[in-house]
């Protein structure tokens, strides 16, 4: 006879006796479940569905025949045969002392509407408690997202749960003993000056109120909850607005597939920039004579010095009349960017505006920077650029390769599934220059030099190979190209790499050997992979790690580039890049040209149009004359700023659409005030491949409108026959062009929120997992390309001898515009800080704190120090996000070759003790939560 | 763009950073033990030691040191009486006298003690009470340092302050030599040999009617045979953290015959199939350490017979580590919080292994009861009882101390036949049949036979088998409330009814006239719903003041 598996047992039916009835209960399913399933309510506190059931609290206990004790029903599981009642006068009488106990000990003030242990005590009609109170702890209310009053605490430890088991942000502890047992932030410090990365996890935990959103916002009157998503990164987590007075009060996380109900600080705390004063409320012209040039100083608040006001016809007509003027004289002159930020429906229509309106095909968009370098490595080498498993495979992982990414801030919630597999036992292998917090649950943390990815990365191929470890049945039926990967790796055995990358010799043989051999081994990779001019070297070997080894087409394994914004995968699915249609077919594709042409009624280019740099260039040469930018900010996106700025400010004409006057804004000719994420609907693509649909929420300020309806109209002004309604039209015409989401119907979306693609006929359930059986290449097989050592293109040198390192931080959305404009984020993070080694400081006689001045070849900055042990010596670490000390003043505008990507991870500078203290931008600096809340 | 005055920034990453002297320093202290969690306490008490403190700075460059979040580390620091936390750079005291005012110590004037001392020994010396030291059968006891001093009294325990006297004396005992010479190690070595069956072992023992010491008497045989069904790799933990106010007879044959304890150790391990042993000694008991290591290593050094790996863990001063699965999570470096049940700790124990926990004096009996047979023990037992019990008797009679009497004997023929009767001019009005949990019986009930199972009809248990006796100088209502201040000290704080429960409970026993309908439901709610036995027997006291005593509280 076959034995039942673990799972089925799980499922087998239990019979039992809940309160004198026969129910079916399961043998993985509690007692509580099973009573609420079937309409029997018992009372809680400590168990809520989602976290871990600890059985604390002791409200739910009931008799269960023949035991000596009442047994607590979150924690127990039922036997066949056995019988419980939940409501016996023993069960209740300990339930209603528990509340009781409990109760006495509440105070007078509430901090939240209808606590869960008032609702209790109302359902099981508790009178007033006859115990005398505790004494009540102080209030702390050092945390500008979060306020602690423990006075309501009823050591529940939910807000435990969520912090350690589910975000694994191990900040809350259960300090001290018996009555004196607290809720901690690590030792008992104000929640202000812990470690706390304000995911409000604990909040949404929190069944009394004793953690809340700040200034009482929870507290406030709401007349509707609108389901939607996050603005911030690719993770796509999706969440709740609570929505009062056309104001958005408080989010909490709802239980998507990317996040269930997890959510980080940018996506619960972040919403407030919607509602900053500095929003655009009506179209503006530049005024006649106002100068555009790139020594600029922005100050958002005093617009009125360089625009004036006009009607929505005005500026419109303004805008369209000098596109079609350029157009009409070289169409090649002119160029859009449009924005990762904005809906698959808005790049669409973007991507279309410009290559059916300009005529060229020169559009693009921030994918340029972040992941162009992994896409040409990943079409070139498995014929597509998305991934080929979901974040959460990591849970059946064996092994993950965690390399050039920081995940835990800029991809939070993605990081809490590798905690979580972590903590099952998952091997997490992390691969970065610097040491951050997900180095902690590492099982080896490979702190490499700088740009040496390939070395590395070369040696774990070397041993895999020199060791008998590749997968030749794999390699046999799936790839081709191997031969020559195997003679390029001969030159780089672990022993010789070793000294080059800093990693020893047996330590990457140890790692390659865990790669190779596991049941499932999975890399996710960011910028740090990609954003070097050996960028898509970097990705190649990636894939050949993964392609040699045969990792790749199952659960738990495969390749994972952590995509940025929330929509970047959609962005390049719909076609907002300058070689591709939608669904990256070829422009150059006469088929494919064949096809649009087709779709859209429109005559199209088969010449690939220019890159974000490169289009910048050629704005520098006056071979760019006229642009049309939406949602993107290149003003202090681009490397080499500087420069950037000056080519914009040498357009003919400009056109800015945007929701703040952003550095970019403030060179334009025409600037079109557009929607902010929540005031609009629209699908996005997250980094799994899932297609969510974010809902409007609030009605946007002024006369702002929605971006797709400014498309259209600047559309119809350039001559085209365009009548969308809405965005489902748009989608609708976007699925005849893609078969990826053929199958994905806008009522499907509105029912689900979201449908993986691929999903090419309607009713595909979508493939979270692909490349099970081949890959989309025309032979059907993955390609091997192997990489040799590109050093970067500019070294330390005796002049700048340091290396300056680009990204993020965790409070802090890319260019600043939106996040340094919400409270609680501009609070945490108000200034900019050039992150370095204790040592390296203390080598320029500075403290943590002091000005320092960071100068490269191509412009200096001055900000503050700040002191991390995780940077690497020689090294400063800037996040980019800060106008007053913008780090793309600083950096190396060289491109890699294959995806044009721009080297924002390496270039040498200099740093000095000193310097004029960071400016005011007119936003940020601490500001805005007193600016928008009084 | 000009600055406008000070910004607010962080300097450092979120949160304290760590300080590189406090990090070099625990470096140091550490030096080769391995970084693993499980060791934290192990690794708190090397800090504690070295700097009378556990400071911030040297806490979170420990935290470091084992990969752990600062919070980890905190919470189990703060959870433990002998971790001194503290955070704002204080100078430790240069000496600390714990003074013990648990109800034996309290009865023999505890209070007095603590009120003098701390004038007459200045500002240098930190005076604290503490929950039972274990040496009730010298009482009031102050531990100077580490040194207990018995029948203290204010000039004594100032002189052994002046003379510096903070080690524990040692005490004389049988040694791993003498112990050998003896015949002991022969019986594990025969097993080993092969010259016993497991079975034939495991018999003897059920067939001696052998239970658990420790409180709750299960049979010990079958705890072998039920660990021995589970699959390995299994786990044994020895339970030597004698807490329960009134007992000290672990502490008693530890510091006599310390080797057949761990013969019988051995002997239970091999006979439920365990492969690694972990010994947990209550901190208190700084003599019986020092023993325990000492011999331990000499019979690693020389072992009678292949031996599996034992693990001698320490305490930190923490009542209910004593509860076994309490004492699990103490073992894994946690928290001492019980944890639920079912799955037993036979099943899921240390580690998440099945686990052969066992009280020390349990296994101290294995040796003699298989050399001399299972008739020897239970052929012992007065009353229709079987066995024998070793009664740590304190309080109002002339020889405290423990006394090896047969199961079944009466609290009347157990003070006159082995205790030389009541303290002259004392007469007994009432006793603690089994320490702080078991309730408190009256005078009146001095001829019930003591042992597991005859004391439950009167709402009392035996337990640990600790006495204290009370006269009638003495307040059985002062005593109740003694021993619920030390449930809500020892209370570990995780489920409502014990938590808050204890708290209120001695709150309500602190009126003249008690709330007896409010204490009786609240009594009912702590014994039904608490997670573990503290909880569930913590009332047992006030609710036998209501029944035998209750003039006293009317």
């Amino acid at each position: 006879m076959e034995r039942a598996s673990d799972g089925q047992i799980a499922t087998m039916p239990i019979e039992f006796k809940l309160d004198g009835k026969t129910v079916v209960g399961r043998p993985d399913e509690t007692i509580i479940e099973t009573a609420k399933r079937h309409g029997v309510e018992i009372p809680h506190l400590c168990y809520t569905p989602g976290l871990r059931p600890d059985g604390n609290c002791r409200a739910c206990m009931v008799e269960i025949k023949g035991e000596r004790v009442l047994a607590p029903s979150c924690c127990r599981y039922p036997a066949a045969g056995m019988e419980v009642t939940t409501d016996s006068a023993r069960a209740r009488a300990s339930q209603k002392m528990v509340l009781e106990l409990l109760l006495s000990d509440m105070p007078e003030t509430d901090y939240r509407l209808d606590s869960e242990l008032d609702q209790w005590a109302r359902k099981l009609d508790l009178g007033l408690p006859r115990f005398p109170a505790r004494r009540q702890p102080a209030a702390d209310v050092s945390h500008p997202a979060i306020a602690v009053n423990l006075d309501a605490c009823i050591q529940c430890t939910r807000c435990v749960r969520a912090c350690r088991e589910e975000q694994v942000n191990d900040v809350i502890g259960y300090a001290f003993r018996g009555e004196h047992s607290k809720i901690v932030f690590d030792f008992d410090d104000p929640m202000g000056e812990s470690t706390c990365v304000a995911c409000g996890e604990c909040v949404q935990a929190c069944p009394t109120g004793a953690l809340m959103p700040a200034r009482e916002a929870g507290l406030a009157k709401i007349d509707k909850t609108v389901e939607s998503l996050c603005p911030f990164c690719g993770v796509g987590c999706q969440l709740t607005y609570h929505v009062g007075d056309n104001t958005i009060r408080f989010v909490s996380g709802r239980d998507g597939p990317a996040n269930h109900g997890r959510l980080c600080v940018k996506g619960r705390y972040g919403f407030d920039y919607a509602h900053h004063p500095h929003r655009l409320t009506r179209p503006l012209i530049r005024k006649e004579g106002v100068a555009k040039g790139a020594d600029f100083v922005v100050d958002p608040a005093n617009w009125s010095e360089v625009f004036r006001e006009a009607t929505w016809d005005e500026a419109l007509d303004i805008a369209s009349k000098k596109l079609i003027e350029i157009r009409n004289q070289d169409r090649y002159a002119l160029a859009g960017f449009g924005s990762a930020k904005g809906s698959n429906e808005e790049a669409y229509l973007f991507q279309k505006l410009v290559r059916a309106g300009f005529g060229t095909n020169n559009v693009d968009h921030c994918t340029r920077l972040c992941h162009a370098s992994s896409v040409a490595a990943l079409l070139e080498g498995v014929g597509s650029g998305a991934v080929s498993n979901q974040v959460n495979d990591v849970l059946r992982a064996e092994v993950v390769f965690i390399i050039g990414s920081n995940p835990t801030v800029n991809h939070p919630v993605a990081a809490t599934w590798m905690k979580n597999a972590a903590q099952r036992g998952t091997k997490l292998i992390i691969a970065d220059p610097r040491r951050t917090e997900l180095a902690r649950h590492a099982t080896h943390f490979l702190q490499f030099n700088p740009d040496t990815d390939v070395a590395l990365l070369n040696a774990m191929i070397h041993t895999i190979i020199d060791e008998g470890l590749v997968n030749r049945k794999f390699i046999k039926e799936r790839t081709s190209g191997f031969e020559a990967l195997k003679q390029n790796a001969k030159d780089y055995s672990p022993e010789k790499m070793a000294p080059v990358c800093g990693i020893p010799a047996e330590t990457i043989r140890e790692v390659a050997r865990m790669f190779a051999t596991s049941k499932g081994s999975m890399i996710l990779w960011g910028m740090g992979i990609s954003q070097h001019v050996h960028g898509t070297d970097n990705a190649r070997c990636l894939i050949a790690l993964t392609l040699m080894t045969g990792q790749v087409g199952r659960p738990g394994t495969g390749l994972h580039p952590l995509r940025g914004q929330n929509n970047v995968q959609g962005a390049s699915d719909s076609g907002l890049i300058p070689m591709m249609y939608p669904d990256y077919q070829r422009v150059d594709n006469p088929e494919a040209q064949k096809r649009f042409q087709a779709l859209w009624g429109a005559q199209l280019d088969l010449k690939p149009g220019l890159t974000v740099v490169e289009i910048m260039n050629a704005a520098k040469a006056g071979k760019i004359r006229g642009m049309y930018i939406m949602g993107e900010n290149p003003a202090m996106s681009d490397p080499d700023v500087g420069h950037a700025r000056e080519a914009m400010a040498s357009l003919e004409h400009l056109v800015v659409q945007d929701i703040f006057l952003t550095e970019t804004a403030y060179m334009a000719d025409v600037v079109l005030p557009a929607t902010a994420f929540p005031e609009k609907n629209g699908s996005f693509t997250n980094t799994d491949r899932m297609v969510q649909l974010a809902r409007k929420a609030i009605e946007p300020p002024g006369e702002a409108r929605e971006d797709l309806w400014i498309i259209v109209e600047l559309a119809k002004r350039l001559g085209l026959q365009w009548s969308y309604e809405g965005p489902r039209e748009v989608f609708e015409e976007m699925r005849k062009g893609m078969n990826s989401i053929a199958g994905i119907t806008w009522e499907r979306l509105e029912r689900d929120s979201c449908v993986v693609y691929p999903c090419e006929n309607e009713g595909d359930p979508g493939e979270p997992v692909v490349f099970r059986t081949h890959f989309p290449t025309a032979t059907g097989r993955a390609k091997f390309v192997p990489a040799d050592l590109i050093p970067a293109d500019e070294r330390p040198d005796r002049s700048y001898p340091m290396v300056l390192i680009t990204g993020r931080q965790l409070e802090h959305w890319h260019t600043g515009a939106m996040t340094r404009r919400s409270g609680v984020l501009d609070a945490i993070e108000p200034e900019p800080v050039a992150s370095m080694h204790p040592l390296d400081l203390e080598g320029l006689k500075a403290a943590p704190g002091d000005v320092v001045t960071v100068a490269s070849r191509r412009g200096s900055i001055s900000l503050y120090a700040r002191a991390d042990e995780g940077t690497p010596r020689g090294a400063v670490f800037i996040p980019f996000a800060f106008y007053e000390a913008a780090a793309n003043l600083l950096t190396n505008p060289v491109l890699d070759p294959f995806g044009k990507i721009p080297e924002f991870k390496y270039c040498a500078v200099k740093v000095s003790k000193g310097g004029e203290r960071p400016g005011n931008p007119g936003y940020g600096k601490g500001g805005t939560l007193q600016l928008m809340y009084g | 763009m000009k600055g406008k005055g000070k910004a607010r920034f962080r300097s450092t990453l979120k949160g304290r950073t760590v300080d590189p002297q406090a990090l070099a320093e625990v470096k140091k202290l550490l030096g080769k033990a391995p970084r693993r969690r499980d060791l934290l306490i192990e690794h708190l008490h090397l800090i504690q030691d070295a700097y009378g403190q556990l400071s911030a700075a040297h806490l979170a460059a420990l935290a470091q040191e084992l990969r752990m979040a600062l919070a980890e580390v905190y919470e189990v620091a703060t959870f433990y009486h002998h971790f001194d936390v503290v955070k704002d750079g204080t100078k430790p005291a240069a000496l600390t006298v714990r003074v013990c005012d648990s109800i034996a110590c309290e009865l023999a004037g505890a209070q007095a003690l603590l009120e003098r001392l701390p004038a007459l020994l200045g500002k240098e010396v930190r005076v604290l009470h503490a929950p039972c030291v274990g040496r009730c059968e010298s009482a009031p006891v102050a531990v100077v340092g580490q040194n207990p001093v018995g029948f203290a009294t204010a000039d004594k325990v100032r002189k052994a302050v002046e003379q510096g006297a903070t080690e524990c004396p040692a005490s004389d005992y049988v040694d791993y030599e003498k112990y050998k010479r003896a015949g002991g190690y022969k019986l594990i070595a025969d097993c080993l040999a092969g010259k016993h069956t497991r079975e034939a072992i495991t018999k003897v023992m059920e067939d001696s009617g052998l239970r658990g010491l420790g409180g709750a008497g299960f049979p010990a045989g079958r705890k072998w045979r039920l660990v021995a069904a589970e699959a390995a790799p299994r786990l044994m933990a020895v339970n030597i953290d004698e807490g329960e106010p009134g007992t000290f007879k672990d502490r008693w044959y530890l510091e006599r015959d310390p080797h057949r304890f761990l013969e019988g150790m051995l002997v239970a391990a091999w006979c439920a199939g365990v492969g690694e042993i972990y010994v947990y000694l209550r901190d208190e008991y700084a003599g019986c350490r020092k023993i325990l290591e000492k011999e331990i290593q000499k019979l690693k050094a020389k072992p009678p017979c292949a031996l599996p790996p034992i693990h001698l863990r320490r305490g930190a001063g923490a009542y209910i580590c004593g509860e076994e699965s309490a004492m699990i999570e103490s073992i894994e470096g946690k928290r001492g919080m019980p944890r639920l049940r079912p799955p037993y700790v036979a099943q899921v124990g240390v580690f998440g292994y099945p686990t052969l926990e066992h009280n020390m004096e349990t296994v101290f009996w294995v040796r003699q009861i298989v050399q001399q047979g299972a008739a020897w023990f239970a052929g012992h037992g007065r009353h229709g009882r079987k066995g024998l019990r070793s009664f740590s008797v304190s309080g109002r009679v002339n020889s405290p101390g423990v006394h090896l009497a047969p199961a079944g004997i009466t609290l009347r023929e157990l003070v006159d036949e082995y205790c030389g009767g009541m303290l002259g001019g004392h007469e007994l009005y009432g006793y603690l049949p089994g320490g702080a949990s078991g309730g408190i019986l009256p005078a009146s009930l001095a001829d019930v036979p003591l042992d597991f199972d005859t004391l439950q009809p009167h709402g009392c248990f035996i337990g640990s088998a600790a006495i204290v006796v009370l006269s009638d100088r003495d307040k059985a209502s002062d005593a109740a409330q003694n021993l619920m201040r030390f449930f809500r000290d020892e209370s570990c704080g995780q489920c409502t009814p014990c938590r808050v429960g204890t708290a209120k409970a001695l709150a309500l026993m602190g009126e003249r006239k008690w709330d007896q309908p409010l204490l009786n439901e609240l009594s009912q709610a702590m014994m039904d719903a608490s997670i573990c036995g503290l909880g569930q027997a913590a009332p047992n006291p006030a609710l036998s003041v209501m029944k035998f005593f209750p003039h006293e509280v009317n």
